[in-house]
């Protein structure tokens, strides 16, 4: 039942938009884009002063190396956001699609056979996912911190403590390996970069002009209303997670191609990176907002402020904290600002006396 | 399904007698000090100006009753009262001292108890706690005094005269029950001003006369009951003084007796009632919707009813009959557990809401901010967010298109906005209905379903809304209406068919519906039958 | 009018919900019960006192960490910086002993200090800045983690490094119950009998039961929710103290991985996830379950890999198991008797 006036009751969880009149959402996100463009910029001129090697042509290649796989996670995990749910199990699959590969390869399976079935293991996984969220109405939270934890512990039954390839196995062809040590022939992309950025226009294209695009962003603003309009609601996320779970699996046959070698933990802790560039280039964890061409931008941010660190020496651990710090930033800055205003708020009323 | 109820004998006189029995004890109000003197409350919402004169008088141990329509400003005074909002203008003295809120818990420390319309509880903890939550006896040391907290919702419960388990957790709780909860928090508050806000929607009249017992007892104790009810044969029943509102302003406060039900209806709505409906007469054409033996576990059962082209059926009933969950089952939106739905001859398949659209119904639902508009989104996203498939070319969709099926349907309905692109929130609650209505016109229903057609909309965009109901209803469109609103359902339907406990209690045509035979059909109270 | 029946009594339907409720946490003791018979048959050294006081201390630390996070999870929120707090905790410990030297009873302080740290800006985050609790811990997962590491710089404490009356936390026992199962058995005996029975930690239930209601309520939902990640924090500190006298030693991998075992733990002991019930005691056995089953798998000598799908498993079980269980429920409480009417 509605009330007869048009802002609802404060809640604990901070509420989706300002009820007073606020601006179109696309300005905020015109804004915010903005800001990743000019941090970008601000980036590069740091690596270029700071590391010698941050201008040379391989960079853009081993930057491609090092965050193209990541960042093709970052696409379905996009979409699942928008709608309102959170994937953390993406590493996970990607582990454990490596570990399908290299066992399979390990008992005598030809590659691509073994990329087939990582793939279906994939779409599996993200069916898993997907029923339970999207079936069962469960939290997506906790339901993938259990795949999380699930999937990776399958990897290690599958392989255990072993290096694939491993004494006596074959070594994968060197055909596939490749791209993990050449470049696009003509350019410095690598391939795995080339890829995310195909799949990125698709992915952009669905999400800001197509049918399918336009009620995931109803469905992660209003649930109900998405579904009152006919919106299938539960076959959209359903349809999501599979598709999560599918280039996750996918992006772990890159992680491993590009490596040569796969052990069980492959990937361990990559959900952080992929949820901190999806924050980080405007996605609202609260659903229904966000743009690609944003997270195109955190992942150029995030993938080339990596590059830098590493050339000039700073450690993992440092890079740890300047990943924590950019999630923790993208999503205190927006919330920010409605704090100060709170703030601002509950001080003018203790000092200003109230009109008559 | 909802709260038993045991055998009753009044008799038909006493029945009638209740009905129309003014209150007692009128006098003597006005000359003690007032409890509360809220005055020229102002508020707005962005450029939603909810309440634009809020005033309003409580004397100690009298019953005043709050009247207006929907949209009057009635809920935003309320929650003023109980520090949700924040006056933009305007006083509050309490007992004689000014006052300022700056959260619900001072309202509570002040002594305001606000029972509100929609019952607020924690389903994981007992219903002893929902009572007491933040106030639980404590004992020894600070720690909460729980057999003392049963025993003292026991006396509640006992002083309401209804038998409910405080242990029990507040989870699978009736809305009576919930509402009974709810009420029993206002007492346990020990308030000098209880606020009411329909209390008696979803009660039945057993336990109506018991609550006016209370309110009776809380007089006695000098508390000041403000009483919103839009049923004003209660508000003769149990007040002594009336205050009416109407667009967000204080029209009169006067006392009960000098007051006819036409006075208040006239101060209601500023003019008179034959003006707001003109539902023209039509003929009705080809069965639309054909609705057989439907059910839903724990909502309604045994549901069969036809709408034709050309005519508005009415669905009438007390909130919590389960008229919306008919209307949620019929479209698609929940799932049927029984029985078949017919649209155009056509059946429809369980739990489809997509077949349904197809088949050209559409729903309108209940609750325009959650299931209706998606809010942050502009009016053409949400005027085109039923037809997205439809305005796909190639699988692509462009803002272009959904902004000139947006041009076209809100110029039709005028609907009055600054842009487009502007987030549906920025809109009156009228013009927001409006967009509503324009999302499902767009798709040329064959049936249209509308769940509270007016609720929440400023009379003038209220009566527009009927006219667009009316003009549709002449060109062949089918229309279910449910309302809560006697006057709308009388004016506007040609038949109407009464819900109560998930049950079709009567069908009745224009001519045999008034007020008494829906209000007897939806409460169950047959002052003929009874002995 | 007749007075009202049963004073003392309940409805049936009433008692009955009750009773399912509050079996959660003698269904995890069955199952604990039948972990343990399973195994025993197949490896009678399993119930040998060495390998229980094991088990004890073994599930301590996660459970000490459950009662934290438990506080949280019950406001609907969660803390996935436990597991680096209580590294980071552990390592500066021990630094402080092995470079300062300070006594004993400091190095507990100190650790919980370290706690009270973190819990502090994970609660500021939260509740003045409105940031979702699952982001802000997941940021502060890394940040505190590479700030370990930083600070850690490749060294290692070692058990010489440390005083033996602190590592005697860690390995002795009382009438052959470890140290360490007693004293965290003691705090989840205080924190639950506080979750009973203060005002203020059932407005924690309330916060999670229903946000809406909550502040319509009055309650001071920020200062509650602030409390419980200062909770959380602190007693992620502490353990991290208790680590290092368990473990003697830790460099920069202390506690990685633990926030998903202890979430695991609390939501198989009952602690509904998305908040408003659940008990600390069912959380302490939540984590004595999941090590039970860790240890089981060691002593039935099927490979430890399945660890972690078990766990995994466990937890996905769980959150399901508690979905169908609150669905039937409130149907049963629906058709239950609600108010009747005496006259």
């Amino acid at each position: 039942m509605s009330s007869d006036t048009a802002v609802r009751a404060s809640s604990s969880a901070a509420p989706t938009g300002s009820g007073d009149g606020a601006a179109p959402p696309w300005r905020s996100v015109v804004r915010w884009e903005g800001g990743l463009v000019v941090v970008l910029a601000a980036v590069l001129l740091f690596g270029s002063i700071k590391s010698p090697h941050f201008t040379d042509a391989s960079t853009l290649f081993y930057l491609g190396i090092n965050t193209g796989y990541v960042a093709i996670m970052a696409l379905p995990v996009t979409f699942v956001v928008m709608t309102g749910e959170i994937d953390l199990s993406v590493a996970s699959m990607l582990g454990l699609s490596a570990s399908t590969v290299g066992y399979l390869w390990h008992h005598g399976w030809s590659i691509w056979a073994a990329f087939g079935v990582a793939l279906v293991v994939g779409a599996v996984g993200g069916a898993l996912n997907g029923v339970l969220v999207a079936g069962f109405g469960l939290p997506s939270i906790a339901v993938t911190i259990g795949t999380l934890t699930l999937f990776r512990g399958l990897a290690e039954v599958m392989l255990g403590s072993l290096t694939i390839p491993t004494l006596g196995d074959r070594q994968f062809p060197s055909g596939l390996t490749d791209i993990g040590a050449n470049s696009l022939p003509g350019s410095q992309l690598s391939w795995s970069m080339l890829i995310f950025l195909v799949l990125a226009v698709v992915f952009g294209v669905v999400l800001h002009y197509t049918a399918l695009g336009r009620s995931m962003v109803a469905i992660g603003l209003q649930p109900e209303a998405a579904q009152f309009a006919g919106i299938r609601v539960r076959r959209i996320k359903f349809g999501l997670f599979v598709l999560s779970g599918v280039l996750s699996a996918f992006a772990g046959i890159l992680d491993m191609l590009q490596q040569a070698s796969v052990t069980y933990d492959i990937g361990t802790g990559l959900e952080l990176n992929v949820v901190a560039i999806v924050l980080f280039g405007g996605v609202s964890i609260f659903g229904g907002r966000g743009t690609i061409v944003g997270v195109v931008l955190s992942v150029a941010i995030v993938g080339s402020l990596q590059m830098a660190l590493t050339q000039i020496n700073v450690s993992a651990d440092k890079q740890n904290i300047v990943t924590g710090v950019l999630l923790l930033i993208s999503v205190i800055v927006p919330n920010g600002g409605e704090a100060l205003r709170r703030v601002r708020d509950r001080v003018r009323r203790r000092t200003v006396p109230r009109p008559r | 399904m909802t709260s038993a109820v045991a055998e009753i004998t009044f008799t038909a006189a006493e029945m009638k007698g209740f009905i129309f029995r003014p209150a007692r004890g009128t006098n003597a109000v006005t000359e003690a000090a007032p409890t509360l003197v809220l005055t020229q409350a102002t508020k707005s919402f962005g450029p939603v100006l909810a309440l634009a004169d809020g005033s309003i008088t409580l004397y100690p141990g009298e019953a005043h009753a709050l009247l207006g329509e929907n949209g009057a400003g009635k809920s935003t005074l309320v929650k003023i009262l109980g520090g949700v909002y924040r006056p933009d203008a305007g006083s509050l003295e309490l007992g004689g001292r000014a006052v300022e809120f700056t959260g619900p818990s001072d309202a509570v420390t002040a002594g305001l108890a606000i029972i509100y319309q929609e019952p607020s509880l924690f389903p994981d903890l007992s219903v002893a706690e929902n009572i007491f939550m933040g106030r639980q006896p404590v004992g020894a040391g600070r720690r909460i005094d729980r057999r003392g907290m049963n025993r003292a919702a026991h006396d509640i419960f006992r002083r309401l005269g209804v038998a409910l388990d405080p242990g029990r957790p507040a989870r699978g709780l009736s809305v009576a029950d919930q509402q009974i909860v709810e009420i029993a928090k206002a007492l346990s508050m020990a308030a000098r001003v209880v606020v009411m806000d329909e209390p008696t929607a979803a009660l039945t009249t057993v336990e109506v006369l018991r609550l006016f017992e209370v309110i009776t007892t809380l007089r006695a104790e000098g508390v000041a009951v403000l009483f919103i009810s839009h049923r004003l044969e209660e508000v003769f029943a149990c007040c002594q003084r009336v205050t009416i509102m109407r667009d967000g302003r204080f029209v009169r406060t006067a006392p009960v007796e000098e007051l006819t039900i036409d006075d208040i209806i006239r101060s209601m709505v500023g003019r008179d009632l034959e003006a707001l409906f003109p539902k023209t007469a039509t003929v009705p054409g080809d069965v639309v919707l054909e609705v057989d033996g439907l059910a839903r576990h724990g909502a309604f059962s045994d549901i069969s009813f036809t709408v034709r082209a050309g005519e508005i059926v009415a669905l009438a009933g007390l909130v919590g009959a389960g008229r919306s969950e008919v209307a949620r089952a019929v479209f698609g939106v929940d799932r049927r557990d029984a029985g078949s739905v017919r649209v155009a001859g056509r059946a429809l398949p369980n739990g489809d809401a997509r077949a349904a659209m197809a088949a050209g119904v559409a729903l309108v639902p209940e609750d325009r901010r959650q299931q209706g508009l998606v809010m942050e989104l502009g009016i053409d996203q949400n005027v085109a967010l039923a037809s997205l498939r439809r305005l796909s070319r190639g699988g692509l969709l462009f803002r272009a298109g959904e902004r000139r099926l947006a041009a076209t349907w809100t110029s039709r309905l005028r609907v009055k906005y600054g842009r487009l692109r502007n987030p549906v929130l920025t809109l009156s609650g009228g013009n927001q209905q409006k967009v509503v209505l324009g999302k499902w016109l767009a798709r040329g229903p064959k049936l249209l379903i509308v769940d509270e057609p007016t609720r929440g909309i400023d009379v003038g965009t209220k009566a527009e809304v009927h006219r667009i109901l009316d003009e549709l209803v002449a060109g062949g469109l089918a229309v279910l209406m449910i309302s809560s609103e006697l006057p709308e359902v009388l004016g506007m339907a040609d038949r109407v068919l009464v819900l109560r406990e998930g049950r079709l209690t009567a069908e009745l045509s224009r001519a045999q519906a008034d007020e008494n035979t829906i209000m007897r059909a939806a409460t169950g109270q047959d002052p003929e039958l009874a002995a | 009018m007749t007075a009202v029946t049963n004073r003392a009594g309940r409805t049936g339907g009433g008692r009955a919900v009750l009773a399912v409720l509050r079996a959660r946490e003698v269904g995890i003791l069955v199952l604990i019960g039948f972990v343990v018979l399973i195994t025993t048959v197949k490896n009678s050294h399993f119930v040998e006192a060495n390998s229980v006081q094991q088990m004890l201390s073994g599930a301590a630390l996660f459970a000490l960490l459950g009662v934290g996070e438990t506080l949280v999870i019950i406001t609907r929120n969660v803390d996935l910086s436990v597991g680096s707090v209580l590294g980071l905790s552990a390592y500066v410990v021990g630094y402080m002993f092995k470079y300062h030297h300070i006594p004993v009873w400091s190095g507990f302080l100190i650790g919980t200090l370290v706690g009270v740290a973190a819990g502090v800006v994970n609660g500021l985050i939260v509740t003045v800045l409105r940031v979702p609790s699952l982001v802000v811990t997941l940021g502060m997962l890394y940040v505190i983690r590479g700030i370990d590491g930083v600070i850690v710089n490749g060294d290692q404490i070692d058990p010489a490094s440390i005083p033996n009356s602190f590592t005697a936390v860690g390995y002795r026992t009382f009438l052959g119950i470890p140290w360490l199962a007693i004293i965290v058995t003691v705090v989840v005996a205080i924190v639950g009998y506080a979750m009973r029975s203060f005002r203020a930690s059932r407005e924690l239930y309330a916060i999670g039961s229903n946000p809406d209601a909550a502040a319509l309520a009055g309650i001071p939902i920020g200062r509650r929710v602030f409390s419980a990640f200062l909770i959380s924090g602190t007693l992620a500190g502490f353990a991290g103290a208790l680590f290092l006298a368990l473990h003697t030693q830790i460099n920069n991998n202390g506690g990685v991985g633990y926030e998903l075992i202890v979430v695991t733990a609390v939501v198989v002991g009952g602690v509904a996830i998305f908040g408003g019930s659940g008990s600390v005691v069912g959380a302490a056995l939540g984590a004595l379950l999941l090590n039970v089953i860790n240890q089981a798998l060691v002593a039935g000598r099927i490979s430890a890999f399945w660890n972690q799908a078990i766990a995994g498993a466990l937890l996905l079980a769980a959150i399901a198991f508690d979905r169908w269980l609150s669905l039937r429920v409130t149907r049963s409480l629906q058709s239950a008797e609600g108010a009747h009417h005496e006259l």
